[in-house]
């Protein structure tokens, strides 16, 4: 079986993908996917500890293992889908508005 | 069985990567949508791997079902202005950013990699349940334990939703509920004496839009009720452009937001 290191890199190395392509992409389509890939990133090395700790569960009604990694992944699924629904709303009505998806052409504060 | 294991956690590690890749790198937007894809199925494959099965399949449904699908719905609702010309304004600053962002975290990285290999202690992953990680196991920690935190991600969800809705709309949803609420007054006044609150009988609707030339047929067929009062129905207002009634459905609202543009 594979040890808990190699998932964890890995998780490492997806943050670090998804973060430069938040910072550097001008797209707010591909800035939301890069937080996707972010969120997974992190779902992955929270399965991958809960998989790696096993502990008994502290649920009274439940007496196996403990799932909360898995639970939280589960929780972090469903507000990412609820951000990208509200996410992708602001770019439909930003490309309303100014006509573009460029997340440095969204000044309307500014000037 | 353990070589088995390890060239499937390789394989999938490498797809994850070149999708995440695919993602940041990718000029279409289309392309970094199927690099998405790729990067959640092959997460899906991992989650396989680390007995977490029920978090595979919702992995599958709401990402590649749901997210990914919303994705590629906006990119062609945009249609050629959702990958706009490449220019090269304000470069430097955002390659500046992007390197330090890298920089520290691969440092970090090694830092964390490095204190692990020292210390000669990999983590052996100890052996799971049987049920660990399925449907029966998942579902019972989720209603017991974690019931309050269920309850308020639907909250989560169903505030998300409304707020997609406004938002969508925008200015100019708002700005056809006003229009609809003021328009009893172009309504001919023999009709007005029929008026109870917003119910109106379709004789009404077939004045309105013969009035304006309109057809509203499908404001009739659906919003007929069994006692012929109609409870929904597109309105019109007096330049002749039906306006959306604030219970119409969410997404022909938004088709018609698009292609209608800032009024």
């Amino acid at each position: 079986m594979i040890p808990i290191e190699p998932y964890v890199i890995l998780s490492a190395l997806l943050f670090t993908i998804g973060g430069v392509g938040f910072l550097v992409r001008r797209n707010v389509l591909v800035t939301l996917m890069s937080i996707e890939v972010m969120l997974n990133a992190t779902n992955l090395a929270l399965v991958a500890f809960n998989r790696s700790r096993l502990k008994p569960s502290l649920a009274q009604t439940y007496p196996g293992q403990s799932h909360t990694g898995q639970v939280f992944a589960f929780f972090i699924i469903a507000a990412e889908a609820a951000e990208v629904a509200v996410g992708l709303a602001i770019v439909l009505s930003m490309y309303r508005l100014r006509r573009t998806v460029l997340s440095d052409e969204a000044d309307l504060l500014k000037n | 069985m353990s070589t088995l294991g390890i060239v499937y956690f390789y394989v999938c590690a490498a797809l994850a990567v070149s999708g995440a890749l695919a993602v940041v790198a990718a000029r279409n937007p289309i392309r970094s949508a199927m690099g998405l894809l790729l990067l959640i199925l092959s997460i899906a494959g991992l989650f396989l791997a680390l007995h977490a099965q029920f978090l595979a399949v919702v992995q599958l449904i709401v990402y590649a079902g749901a997210i990914v699908v919303l994705f590629l719905f906006v990119i062609m609702l945009l249609g050629p202005s959702a990958s706009p010309p490449l220019d090269h304004r304000g470069i430097v600053g955002r390659a500046f950013g992007g390197s330090l962002f890298a920089l520290a975290s691969i440092a970090a990285l090694a830092a964390v990699a490095r204190a692990a290999l020292a210390a000669h202690r990999t983590m052996a992953m100890p052996a799971p349940d049987a049920n660990l990680g399925g449907i029966d196991a998942f579902g019972t920690v989720l209603f017991s334990d974690d019931l309050a935190p269920f309850e308020l991600s639907s909250a989560l969800l169903m505030v998300a939703v409304v707020g997609a809705v406004a938002v969508a709309k925008g200015r100019q949803g708002i700005a056809g509920l006003s229009k609809s609420e003021k328009s009893p007054s172009h309504v001919p006044p023999h009709t007005e004496a029929a008026h109870s609150g917003v119910f109106r009988h379709d004789i009404e609707g077939v004045d309105v839009s013969s009035a304006h030339g309109i057809d509203l047929r499908v404001g009739q067929a659906d919003g007929t009720s069994a006692e012929g009062g109609v409870v929904e129905r597109i309105d019109a207002d007096p330049d002749g452009i039906p306006t959306d009634r604030p219970q119409r459905p969410r997404q022909s609202g938004e088709i018609t937001g698009a292609k209608g543009g800032p009024r």
